[in-house]
């Protein structure tokens, strides 16, 4: 593996970084998709950032918008239709939504990498998990096909795929579905990025599969200091790993704070539905409450806070005014909801959980 | 990928007997009096006639007819013609010719037709796409005989960029007439490609290619492409026997001496058994090119290798 | 029905239900197709342009009232003018009358040709994908074998040993080479229909396999079959007037656009317009048929919508 020497890493593209910035931060965020039909607001002014070593967690459910907020950060949105309206994505403090197209590629995949959800439909079916992996080499760093084939097996080894050196030559098709996540991996690390992104990476996988997957992604994390943006609906996933979680719902987050304190006392209704939702091995429950109504419209998305239609506590200003993320007690813990402490007052009264 | 060859070699061979044993028994056994039927309307003298039973085994039991017949086409004897002479000798004269039309019409449709579709499928819904999905669909819609005749009007006659009929200037008089005979396999190949190339770029694949860093030229061209092409080998494969149909077509209005022009004339002066040699060793070319492009199928998606 | 349940005591409120659901689905998916058809412009157009050669196929006094086959040699090789709009032919025929009259034989053949080979489809096909096993092996190498056999190369082989050939001959050489594609096309759609739950939960019922295909499978299968059999007729088209060119089509005095082709290819310099009407009107026939195929299959695909 070679590693990337220290002084290049203050560079990105070229430009330099600037000192004490956040890893990856991305601000008040917006991507439309400009369809026949209509136009479909995706991310409506997302927020957040992830430090080195960081693991943070993106939670929704499908449609609101977590893979799309990601896509826009690697720059892999199809346009035309989709478009990133406003906003400003940083990399180590270095905008790259402005960049030419030609530098914002030296920054994908080579310092922002990501993984996807299938990885046997996101491998390329017609070449060897080696020259894929390879590719990373040859592409970025103009390594011979040996060179990028030697590196594929010391990847494939340290993803701890076994017999590396025998399946180099194979292709996706012939592994089975958490070996083809680890070929995902393994590429992803490739040029040791900065940052992984992860768009629910073991959402297609076996319960024991996603385990190890999860480790691995932490053992990795742990080695390479990288920071990891792990996307996903599973509430499980996000207590075992995450360090911090960013709750989304209609394309903007409605909560965000340290695991265990949205965990233990969420901040938003729609938090607490989801919690209310999941079966959960530490609390007794008589029964899952699913929370009520169907996900917004993205082409029609309520006035006031998105959630209303849905919010069992909703009141007229609820369906009025869109409510800004206003900080709570606790370190870096925002919710956006009028009736913060009414709601979480009439949870704890009410002791439905806990 | 041994395995998957073998097995296609097997399918081959029951296929191949059975189409020729049908085309066999379309021309010798149905007809009743087959030497009748092949020398049309035509004066027979009894010479000819015996020479031809002879010649074909007519007197002896159908099995063995075509039992004979078969291992002839695999000697290269595809019967003779009622002078006595042998069709292979007329072939070894014409298969030249039209081999240099159909190396060219190939090269057109699929060079061409590969480019247009990529030009239309990166762009999809863009000006460039839509001339190409409807200049494709009027050509495919226009017979390849009147296609030729108005390239023959129009670029021989009215603009004489090309010569109008004939073989005298070399390479280039095969040009046009090449151009009209790969022109309908050349729109349906532009369409096919311009459709796999869309729906592929769709793909996860692909944007996990351009999430990778690489650029755009690499990811279409490497990443989409070779997927994209898969469709386009097996219509290539099947679209042998409509180029052989439009060669015949094709050398009959250009006026090209090769062995598609040898079939029509086959046909005009009833020589029944020149028309079935022909055909026969084309639909042998046909089939034998089917198993080629199985290979080349196999090549490009590694998926089916091991079915 | 209820006299299938006398005999064996099917239960019968279920299986009808079934069959609703499956008729629902179906005529959804039809219904949807026409309201999506009857926006789109190439497709009513396509149809207005089959309705007319059809109406000419089958009253062609309607366009002219000439007589095709009144040629008095005196009146040569005219080109187009107001008494001869497409102008006469080398006897002296009125070639619009004829170019009228010769879309008679191209749409017969056409539906002939397109009706027979979808039968034989369609039955072969549904029992080959609906069976499957041994009886699928046997008609998948059958068809191979006559699949391997190009459509004009086979036709100028078996036409070229016929004295007389007619729409019949000519007819029946087009259905005997054309139905393999067809099959193919039928059983993929089968199969794919086969393994859905809806047929599952037929056959749990106790739907006898007949009536399973006929009920269930064909009716969810037919859309791709549909777009196909519209295109044949085109192609069919073309090749009938392909064979006709060729001298192993139909035979004068038939009045066909092929042979109107094949006669004036030895004119084309001198008097164009001999080539060029029969053309126009074959070419806009083929691509009427071509363009409503390719709109059916826009609006027949969900995936596509």
């Amino acid at each position: 593996m070679t590693q990337v020497p220290l002084q290049t890493r203050d560079l990105v593209a070229g430009k330099p970084a600037v000192p004490g910035a956040p890893l990856l931060s991305v601000e008040n965020i917006h991507v439309e998709f400009r369809l026949d039909f209509g136009t479909v607001k995706a991310v409506n002014g997302l927020t957040y950032h992830v430090n080195e070593r960081e693991t943070v967690a993106i939670l929704g459910e499908s449609g609101s918008g977590k893979s799309v907020s990601a896509q826009a950060v690697m720059g892999i949105i199809d346009s035309p239709p989709g478009f990133v309206t406003d906003g400003s994505v940083k990399f180590r403090g270095v905008e790259l939504l402005t960049m030419a197209e030609k530098e914002r590629r030296q920054v994908r995949g080579e310092r922002i990498a990501m993984i996807f959800q299938d990885a046997l439909t996101a491998l390329n079916p017609v070449f060897t998990v080696g020259w894929q992996i390879g590719e990373m080499f040859r592409e970025h760093h103009g390594s011979t096909k040996k060179e990028g084939l030697d590196a594929a097996v010391e990847l494939m080894d340290r993803v701890k795929i076994p017999l590396a050196r025998d399946r180099v030559n194979s292709y996706p098709h012939e592994f089975s579905g958490g070996m083809r996540q680890r070929v995902m991996i393994a590429m992803a690390l490739a040029l040791d990025p900065d940052v992984l992104i992860a768009d629910e990476p073991t959402t297609a996988l076996d319960v024991t599969v996603q385990a190890q997957i999860m480790q691995l992604l932490s053992d990795l994390q742990e080695e390479t200091g990288m920071g990891l943006i792990l996307i996903t609906h599973d509430l499980g996933v996000v207590a075992e790993v995450a360090d911090r979680v960013v709750v989304m719902y209609a394309g903007d987050s409605v909560e965000k704070g340290e695991i265990s304190d949205v965990y233990h006392n969420p901040a938003h209704p729609y938090t607490m539905g989801l919690m209310d939702s999941m079966p959960r091995h530490d609390v007794q429950k008589d029964r899952l409450n699913p929370i009520k109504g169907s996900p917004p419209d993205l082409m029609a998305i309520p006035a006031g806070c998105a959630f209303n239609p849905r919010c069992p506590y909703a009141q007229d200003i609820c369906r009025v005014e869109k409510p800004h993320l206003h900080e709570l007690g606790e370190a870096g813990r925002v919710s956006a909801c009028h009736f913060v402490e009414e709601v979480r007052d009439a949870r704890n009264r009410s002791g439905s959980r806990l | 990928m041994g395995r998957y060859l073998t097995r296609r070699v097997l399918q081959f061979i029951p296929v191949f007997l059975g189409a020729t044993l049908l085309i066999f028994i379309m021309v010798w056994i149905i007809p009743g009096d087959p030497i009748r039927a092949l020398a049309g309307d035509r004066a027979m003298p009894e010479s000819v006639r015996a020479a031809l039973t002879e010649e074909y085994n007519l007197d002896k039991p159908a099995w063995q007819q075509y039992w004979l017949y078969i291992s002839g086409v695999f000697q290269g004897d595809f019967g003779t013609d009622f002078r006595g002479r042998p069709v292979s000798e007329l072939m070894g004269q014409r298969i030249p010719i039209t081999a240099r039309l159909a190396i060219l019409a190939f090269g057109f449709e699929v060079i061409i037709g590969i480019a247009a579709g990529i030009v239309a499928g990166v762009r999809k819904g863009n000006y460039l796409d839509n001339l190409v999905l409807t200049s494709t669909l009027v050509v495919i819609a226009i017979p390849i005989f009147v296609l030729g005749f108005l390239a023959q009007l129009l670029l021989g006659v009215q603009f004489p960029i090309f010569p109008v009929a004939g073989i005298r200037e070399g390479w280039f008089s095969y040009l046009l007439p090449a151009l009209v005979l790969g022109s309908v396999s050349l729109a349906y190949i532009a369409r096919l490609t311009r459709a796999a190339l869309v729906e592929n770029l769709r793909a996860d694949y692909v944007r996990t290619a351009t999430s990778k860093g690489l650029s755009r030229l690499r990811v279409v061209g490497v990443h989409t492409l070779r997927n994209s092409m898969i469709p386009v080998v097996t219509f290539l494969a099947i679209d042998l026997g409509a180029l052989m149909g439009g060669a015949i077509i094709t050398e009959t209005i250009f006026n090209i001496p090769g062995i598609g022009r040898a079939v029509f004339e086959g046909v005009q002066r009833q020589e029944g058994t020149v028309v079935v040699g022909i055909v026969t060793f084309l639909v042998f070319i046909y089939l034998i090119a089917n198993l080629v492009v199985d290979v080349l199928y196999a090549v490009l998606d590694p998926r089916i290798r091991y079915e | 029905m209820s006299d299938r349940v006398a005999i064996t005591g099917d239960i019968e409120l279920p299986d009808e239900h079934v069959d609703e659901a499956t008729e629902d689905r179906v005529a959804s998916l039809w219904g949807d197709a026409w309201r999506a058809l009857i926006r789109k412009p190439i497709f009513v157009i396509s149809a207005l342009l089959i309705l007319i050669m059809m109406v000419m196929a089958v009253f062609p006094g309607l366009f002219t009232s000439k007589d095709p086959r009144s040629c008095p040699l005196s009146e040569a090789l005219q080109t187009p003018s107001a008494e001869h709009w497409f102008g006469t032919d080398v006897q002296g025929c009125d070639y619009y009358a004829r170019t009228i009259y010769g879309a008679r034989v191209s749409i017969t053949i056409g539906l002939i040709v397109t009706t027979f080979a979808l039968t034989i489809a369609l039955v072969g096909g549904s029992i080959s994908g609906y069976y499957g096993g041994i009886v699928d092996t046997l008609i998948a190498r059958v068809t191979d074998m006559w699949f391997a056999i190009p459509t004009i190369l086979g036709g100028i082989v078996i036409l070229a040993l016929f004295q007389n050939r007619g729409v019949a001959q000519v007819s029946l050489v087009l259905i005997v080479l054309g139905w393999p594609t067809m099959l193919r096309l039928v059983r993929s759609s089968v199969i794919s229909v086969k393994e859905t739950e809806y047929v599952d939960s037929a056959r749990a019922l106790g739907a006898t396999d007949f009536r399973i295909i006929t009920r269930h499978i064909l009716p969810n299968s037919l859309a791709p079959v549909i777009v196909y059999a519209t295109i044949t007729v085109g192609v069919v088209i073309a090749a009938e007037a392909a064979l006709s060119f060729l001298n192993v089509g139909l035979q004068l005095p038939a009045i066909s656009w092929g042979l109107m082709i094949s006669t004036a290819q030895n004119r084309i310099l001198t008097s164009p317009h001999l080539l060029f009407f029969p053309g126009a009107v074959l070419s806009i026939t083929v691509f009427s048929f071509i363009l409503m195929g390719d709109a059916l299959r826009d609006a027949l695909d969900p995936k596509l919508r």
